[in-house]
């Protein structure tokens, strides 16, 4: 009974901070308000805990030694591919492959699967949403094989308009390479529609997960992806490390991204044979303290209950949303109708960078700027905006004191 | 006076503020009441690389063989800065400005306060004032 009482209850976000150590510390004289969770999240103790404790007692190089500290290290690191594919519902662990982050998972698709599958005249296809690291790639291999890029336009909202989308689709379509969750808006795009219209003309789709891995629930196999990627830091683990999930049969077709140790099978002078999956894409010593801190940030989130942290983002994305909303002056960019806890807004006769320096002389970090989006700024005609993006560990009063520290910079600035 | 004085000016007058709040509030009022530049200055070769706002600085040499800066921003605390370095180096010779020391700048706090993207572009400010001030003095030296 008392177990079912428990899992009632809301998010103890008391509790919950607690458990973040950087909490505590202040900013120019003030509490840190920490409102920029979209660029990277806090860590908990948990996740410094399990770096510390990897480096202090089983350091090693992983996969080829036989004493007992490679045999540790290389269980932890492989314990974490177990959970990420647990954690995005994969069909099996040797599609996980382990990245520096979603950048380098997007780029390892371009410049691997690109390479190999695009022709002149080939499409891929991306959104008007898109972060720089989902456009310059595809740039790249787009103008090596004299491809064509293709954008999605965004409409008022910060919807995709997706009538537009099924005109973009034709045979000539080889990928669609499209952000789940956007970065700059907030924005949750309907990514199954979106990949049910390009299997149905035979292109293949990358969801860059970098943002809804920590907010949504996510299964690959559900949502029927051929590649997902995200980032480590987003989701309360460390910097430096991702994960790039492919498709089984896809990965195995595709040629090797990088040359090294690890992912060969057998070298000499005359040929060499690769690895299987997923070393086959893992060459050289890999950031394997920050891969076994992964699961620990993976094992806490599953611990505090996905729906639970949902709901309570949810919670504090209404109450901030109610709250600017009554600011004099300040619109809200990007009014998507599914949203996840990030809020991007402009106020009237105001630069976001004034703001940005004076809410940090109030402890609060938002981000300003164009959120590595210039292309989605253009589109709505601004500079940049302001952003504010909640975390599982951000309370009501925090956004209260954002909301206090805008009216006071907005006094001063106007 | 000589930039060391005007220097040692402006850092006496922030000595006079108790807190950041009130420094803000001082450079907030020199952006709103710099004059603004003429719209025929904002032009892209104009414009200071660095910042994440918009920064215009156009230089004139005159007879007096003296340098006079004009700036613009889109940001108003970035303009009260630009104000101070205006205050600061218009109305030197090319030689005073390559020579100025512009330790005010760390003497008030700023670079300490501000975060290091935008410290980067106050920086790219003043590297943009010397490097008029070394243009002007090349071209002046070819002319003679």
């Amino acid at each position: 009974m008392q177990v079912a009482a428990d899992l009632q209850k809301g998010l103890d976000v008391y509790a919950i901070r607690e458990q973040f150590p950087i909490l505590k510390r202040e900013v120019k004289g003030k509490p840190l308000v920490y409102f920029d969770n979209a660029a990277t999240s806090q860590k908990p103790q948990v996740v410094i805990d399990a770096l510390v404790n990897y480096y202090t007692n089983y350091n090693a190089n992983i996969h080829r030694g036989i004493h007992t500290l490679a045999e540790e290290a290389t269980a932890a690191f492989e314990a974490t591919r177990d959970t990420v594919q647990k954690f995005i519902g994969a069909a099996s662990r040797e599609e996980i492959i382990f990245t520096r982050g979603t950048t380098e998972g997007i780029n390892l698709v371009a410049y691997t699967w690109g390479r190999q599958n695009l022709q002149a005249g080939d499409e891929v296809i991306i959104s008007g949403m898109e972060h720089h690291s989902n456009i310059v790639p595809w740039q790249i291999i787009c103008e090596e094989k004299n491809a064509v890029l293709k954008v999605i336009p965004v409409d008022d909202n910060g919807e995709l308009i997706l009538e537009e989308f099924e005109k973009l689709l034709t045979e000539k379509t080889k990928i669609v390479s499209v952000v789940h969750v956007s970065n700059a808006l907030g924005t949750v795009n309907p990514v199954k529609q979106i990949i049910d219209a390009a299997h149905a003309k035979g292109a293949v789709v990358l969801i860059d997960g970098a943002q809804s891995s920590v907010h949504l629930d996510i299964n690959v196999q559900e949502m029927d992806c051929d590649f997902f990627a995200f980032s480590a830091h987003k989701l309360y683990g460390p910097t430096g490390v991702g994960a790039l999930y492919g498709k089984k049969q896809i990965l195995e077709a595709m040629p090797v991204f990088q040359g090294g140790g690890e992912m060969i099978k057998e070298v000499t002078f005359a040929k060499t044979t690769y690895n299987d999956l997923p070393y086959k894409y893992e060459a050289g010593t890999p950031n394997i303290a920050d891969v076994v801190a992964f699961k620990a940030a993976l094992d806490f989130m599953t611990e505090t209950g996905m729906k639970k942290m949902r709901d309570y983002e949810h919670e504090l994305l209404a109450y901030a949303t109610e709250q600017l909303e009554q600011i004099e002056g300040l619109k809200i960019i990007g009014k998507a109708r599914e949203k996840t806890s990030l809020i991007s807004f402009v106020i009237d006769k105001v630069h976001p960078q004034d703001v940005g320096i004076l809410l940090d002389n109030r402890g609060i970090a938002v981000r300003t700027g164009h959120h590595c989006a210039q292309t989605l700024m253009e589109r709505f005609c601004i500079p940049g905006t302001i952003r504010a993006s909640f975390a599982i560990y951000n309370t009501k009063e925090e956004i209260d004191a954002l909301v206090e520290g805008l009216k006071k910079a907005i006094k001063l600035l106007v | 006076m000589t930039i060391q004085q005007v220097e040692d000016e402006i850092v006496e007058e922030f000595s006079l503020f108790d807190s950041w709040d009130d420094k803000y509030e001082y450079i907030i009022d020199l952006g709103k009441r710099l004059a603004p530049l003429d719209d025929k200055y904002k032009i892209d070769e104009n414009k200071v690389r660095g910042c994440q706002s918009t920064v215009w600085l156009a230089a004139e040499y005159k007879e007096d063989g003296k340098i006079y800066f004009t700036a613009d921003s889109d940001a108003i605390i970035v303009k009260g800065l630009i104000s101070m370095l205006i205050r600061v180096l218009s109305g030197r010779t090319p030689d005073e400005i390559i020579n100025a020391p512009l330790t005010f700048i760390q003497r008030i706090g700023m670079t300490t306060h501000l975060a290091q993207t935008r410290s980067n572009g106050l920086l790219s400010m003043v590297k943009q004032m010397k490097n008029y001030a070394v243009a002007f003095k090349i071209k002046n030296s070819q002319l003679q």
